[in-house]
């Protein structure tokens, strides 16, 4: 929850103040004042120092739940299994890993280089709150083409709301990309579920990612209407 | 696995395109993003170590069977409710999503019941969403995503019982 503030001012620095509005802050939005009047020693290292760190949590409760998942069930691997059961997993999974590593490094640079070079402006125009249908079907679009996995997906659409697209426009990329992006069907699904069920599951995903989007914005607009008011005013 | 290298070429050249992009903009802009990219990265690690070599042990302990024995044909719109939980609840990456797929399928599945449990799956399967989505996002936005997407899975099933099996 107190990460979202955080990556959205950490850009925000470096970039023109009015780009704060575009509604994923927590705090209300103040588009006129600087970004943190309370802390301003790291907008004027922005200047010299381009982009200060993000805080990051490394541990969280997502990562204590999915510890304790995996202790209680490699514990009833081994009861079941033994030894031999939980190793054989272990060395599955670690070659498993040991080939994802360099693909959540480019994920990772890709959603860097990404925050860092969108024009923010252009992006709140074409995926902001504003940007309608339009706004979603390029969102759609980008999920499609969008090349790797969850590893690139989910910086790259960090990266989207940090430089002023909306939710709407994020959850219709994200949705694009887990239902009718390409890098997942052609790994996977093909080969384990059919070409013919494949392309067919997608055909029918086709609609998906755009109402999904547009129920994003709707639901967001009731729910949050007084940062849709602000922008108004801004 | 010709697949994977294509997948990993795009996925490089686009890093590479980007990466130019931003160098043309000068160095600093350059250095910060791939500085701030690195930091991502070194964060992050761990959890997809824990995720990626713990969701063997969750998967080897979920009996397949359990899962794939809800998605009958004649299970009507009880049996799409069940698989949206089902694709919800199952642990692992796609191997394993697919996998009970592709068993449902074959053991007399319903195709709507099926098509709802792959697109629950893709959409909110509780392991990606905790291990990937969370790490990487603002966790309201994950929320709010996860709850705007529950009626699809539905939506899609509901096409595929109106357009007929593939």
């Amino acid at each position: 929850m107190a990460r979202a503030p955080v990556c959205h001012r950490t850009v925000c620095i470096e970039w023109t103040p009015p780009l704060i509005r575009n509604g994923i802050t927590l705090e209300r939005p103040s588009p006129l004042s600087e970004p943190s009047p309370k802390n301003p020693a790291p907008a004027e290292d922005a200047e010299s120092e381009p982009r200060p760190g993000r805080v990051r949590k490394p541990i969280g409760w997502s990562t204590i739940i999915i510890a304790a998942l995996v202790a209680v069930s490699a514990t009833l691997v081994w009861r079941r299994d033994g030894t031999d059961g939980v190793l054989d997993i272990l060395t599955h999974d670690l070659s498993l890993f040991s080939g994802i590593l360099p693909r959540v490094l480019a994920g990772c640079l890709l959603g860097a280089f990404i925050s860092e070079i969108l024009p923010h402006e252009k992006v709140s125009r074409s995926l902001g709150p504003k940007s309608g249908l339009m706004g979603l079907l390029i969102g759609t679009a980008f999920g499609a083409i969008l090349p790797g996995g969850p590893f690139t997906a989910y910086p790259v659409a960090s990266a989207l709301l940090a430089v002023g697209a909306d939710f709407g426009a994020t959850i219709a990329m994200v949705v694009s990309w887990t239902l009718i992006g390409y890098g997942r069907a052609v790994a996977w699904e093909i080969p384990i579920m059919g070409t013919d069920f494949t392309l067919w599951r997608i055909l029918i995903s086709l609609p998906l990612p755009v109402l999904a989007g547009a129920l994003g914005r709707f639901v967001y607009v009731r729910l949050y209407p007084k940062r849709e008011s602000d922008e108004d005013a801004a | 696995m010709s697949a994977a290298l294509f997948i990993d070429i795009l996925l490089w050249g686009s890093v590479f395109g980007v990466g130019l992009i931003a160098f043309r903009r000068g160095p600093p802009v350059f250095k910060a993003s791939l500085r701030e990219g690195a930091m991502d990265f070194i964060n992050i690690v761990p959890r997809i170590a824990l995720g990626v070599i713990g969701s063997g042990y969750i998967a080897a302990i979920i009996p397949q069977e359990v899962i794939t024995g809800w998605l009958g044909p004649d299970s009507g719109w009880l049996g799409v409710a069940t698989a949206v939980v089902a694709g919800a609840a199952t642990p692992g990456g796609p191997v394993i999503g697919f996998s009970i797929g592709t068993v449902a399928l074959k053991s007399g599945g319903g195709v709507p019941q099926v098509v709802a449990y792959v697109v629950a799956w893709a959409l909110f399967a509780f392991q990606r969403v905790i291990l990937w989505e969370i790490p990487f996002m603002p966790a309201r936005f994950v929320w709010f995503r996860c709850a705007v997407s529950v009626p699809f899975p539905f939506v899609a099933a509901a096409i595929a019982m109106v357009i007929g099996k593939p």
